[in-house]
């Protein structure tokens, strides 16, 4: 061991933010601290092991002692864990292979709409027989058929599209995303598929295989202490899945084949590479991902409708992964993060401060302007509702200054 | 048994007759030269030939195969590859990865094998490296492995795309003036290594060039276009003497002259 030094101030910087967390489970501070100490991980000097083994400490350990003491840092955490998925997931459409993708949320609803119709009583409506909700053991069969199921439209949406380059896509696939949204709105009629805008609800719930083992350990937990967790774990598991298929591919001929794409079609056909046939896996694998992330929100919420799916998701998600810079999977795994900070957290946070300022009474008295109380603040003053305009200015700067994103591409390759 | 056979190959743009009826054959191991004035359709006819383009007319044939309507990463994989007139590098890509790029279709690693990482995934890419890295020895780029190609100096961009299509393991190499800009010296020794390339690395060459140096230097057949038709063939000798060849470039400055000198 060479580097013991910064690895034990690491570890210390870690805890502290961790204990400060526990002490003050209310404050947003402490949790921002904590969630900091991941990216001062990555960002650290030490070993590469070394930071292996400090992130599943984080991940595996605190964050769930954490999520305990206040359900909703995993809720944030949960919620985070899905945006990072769908952000890896487009990087490789928009970041690898360079094709603008204004409609990623389709495949979203896709995957969240399979699970919802069949786990749920909704597929009574078309098939007789009373077979539905399917038992909770069908999760995971439906994880994997969501794969399937969003590797096939993808492809299916490829097939005639990819002919189309830049602008001319971008628009299409847009289209593709309100038809899918129109299609889910509107076949409640003539036979009841998804219950139009009314959603569906209940769905079921992913099956807790290991309670036994639990109750052999002689541990304790409540169904509503043990989900959220269940769910964290599982999203966990799901974005490790991710990055691991991402890195393989990039590293792959198949990712250089994207990469090449990107940067010149003509050299890249040229030079033996089947521009088509890339294309459509490209679009296939950022769809199987966004679809199987689709089961397990669906699953998570126990309602969807949909609301959830507009195109403003499709401009978050792609606004997360050109953040964090494209064709970077560091960068939408930290530009889907802040971004997902942002606006549950901070403008919330921000919002509730404000409020309490409003309701304390308090009088602001500035020397020349005269006094102010602050009960009388504006509701508009709000930041969180201003979300959207936080949003497009940190968008606008970050053209400005950085326009290759927080964490673009490496120019060396991994050993 | 020629290598490539092309017979009355036409190329029309609505009314602009880019290529009317080239016809030219290519023996192994030979050198070849396309020379011909701006707008001759040098060019035109190495899009044709790569699969950019689909002739109107005509039959190309490599190794006994129809090339006509085969798209270009066919062709490529046939093995005939090619170098680009304005450089057409993947910019944001390490000069390695360029590299890499050129074996695609050489690489046979399947998506299965590469999600679980098999061994043999493993050692192909092991293979496929070390070939890159002698291919950007043999081109002087070494040691610039790892930068991002439009790092490169232009002459050392030349250098990459020969060092890329070669990747591809072409029999028949197509070079669009590969010496474009360069000085004396570096066309001089990129000659050494056409040369060089020759019955180690691919079967033909065929270039297109400005620099009568280069062209007469290292032909053994030079093809001469004018206005999308082949108007003369041969030895270069022979064809500097042609009547038509020498009126084709009149204006031009006389090509001739300066290359007696």
């Amino acid at each position: 061991m060479k580097k013991v030094g910064p690895a034990i101030g690491l570890l210390a910087a870690i805890l502290s933010s961790f204990l400060l967390a526990v002490y003050f489970p209310q404050s947003l501070f402490a949790f921002l601290l904590f969630e900091a100490s991941l990216i001062a991980i990555y960002y650290s000097s030490v070993q590469r092991h070394v930071k292996l083994w400090l992130g599943t400490l984080v991940l595996l350990w605190l964050m769930p002692i954490l999520g305990f003491i206040n359900g909703y840092y995993l809720e944030v955490a949960i919620q985070i864990g899905i945006f990072v998925a769908l952000a890896l997931g487009l990087n490789i459409v928009v970041g690898f292979v360079g094709l603008l993708n204004l409609g990623f949320v389709a495949f979203y609803a896709i995957g969240a709409y399979l699970w919802a119709i069949f786990g749920s009583p909704q597929a009574n409506q078309f098939i007789a027989g009373g077979l539905f909700p399917l038992s909770p053991n069908w999760f995971f069969v439906f994880l994997l058929l969501s794969i399937a199921v969003g590797a096939l439209t993808g492809t299916l949406l490829g097939l005639p599209v990819l002919r189309l380059r830049g602008d001319y896509l971008a628009i299409v696939t847009l289209g593709f995303a309100e038809v899918v949204r129109a299609l889910v709105n509107n076949l409640d009629k003539p036979v009841n598929l998804t219950n139009g805008p009314r959603g569906i609800s209940p769905i079921t719930k992913p099956p807790l295989f290991f309670q036994p083992l639990l109750e052999f350990t002689g541990l304790k937990f409540t169904e509503a202490q043990l989900y959220p967790l269940y769910f964290y774990f599982l999203i966990l598991a799901m974005v490790c899945v991710i990055v691991l298929v991402t890195r393989r591919l990039e590293d792959s001929r198949i990712g250089r084949a994207w990469k090449a794409i990107r940067e010149d079609e003509v050299a890249a056909a040229a030079m033996g590479v089947p521009v088509v046939r890339m294309k459509l896996l490209g679009f296939a694998v950022g769809a199987s991902f966004a679809s199987a992330v689709g089961v397990l929100f669906a699953a998570k919420q126990v309602f969807i409708n949909p609301e959830s799916f507009t195109f403003m998701e499709s401009i978050g998600v792609l606004a997360m992964v050109i953040l964090g810079g494209m064709g970077s999977i560091p960068g939408a795994v930290l530009g889907a993060t802040g971004v997902t900070v942002l606006n549950l957290q901070l403008l919330k946070g921000l919002s509730l401060w404000l409020n309490g300022l409003r309701q304390s009474g308090a009088v602001l008295s500035l020397p020349l302007l005269g006094s102010y109380p602050l009960s009388q603040l504006p509701v508009q003053f709000e930041p969180a509702k201003y979300e959207r305009m936080v949003f497009g200015l940190i968008l606008i700067l970050m053209m400005i200054f950085r326009p290759q994103g927080i964490l673009p591409a490496r120019q060396e390759r991994r050993k | 048994m020629a290598l490539l056979e092309l017979r009355g190959v036409s190329k029309r743009f609505g009314g602009l007759h880019a290529l009317t009826r080239v016809s030219m054959q290519l023996e192994e191991g030979m050198i070849a030269s396309l020379i011909g004035p701006n707008g001759a359709g040098k060019t035109t006819l190495f899009n044709t030939l790569t699969g950019i383009y689909r002739p109107d007319e005509g039959e190309m044939r490599f190794l006994d195969r129809s090339l006509v309507g085969l798209k270009p990463e066919r062709i490529t994989g046939a093995g005939i590859s090619r170098t680009f007139q304005n450089i057409r590098l993947f910019s944001h890509m390490t000069v390695l990865d360029n590299v890499l790029v050129g074996m695609h279709a050489r690489l046979k690693t399947s998506l299965p094998a590469i999600l679980l990482s098999l061994k043999g995934v493993y050692e192909k890419e092991k293979g496929a490296r070390h070939r890159a890295m002698e291919l950007i020895e043999l081109t002087g780029l070494s040691r610039r492995e790892n930068e991002w190609a439009h790092q490169l100096s232009y002459g050392e961009q030349r250098r990459l795309e020969i060092a890329r299509a070669l990747a591809a393991e072409p029999k028949l190499l197509l070079l669009d003036e590969p010496t474009a800009g360069m000085s004396t010296s570096e066309a001089q020794s990129l000659m050494a290594l056409f040369k060089e390339l020759l019955g180690t690395h691919v079967k033909a060459i065929l270039l297109i060039e400005h620099n009568m140096r280069v062209v007469m230097g290292i032909s053994d057949c030079v093809h001469v276009l004018d206005y999308g038709e082949k108007i003369a063939e041969g030895h270069p000798d022979v064809v500097r003497q042609d009547p038509r060849v020498i009126e084709a470039y009149l204006g031009q400055g006389s090509w001739v002259e300066h290359a007696r000198s």
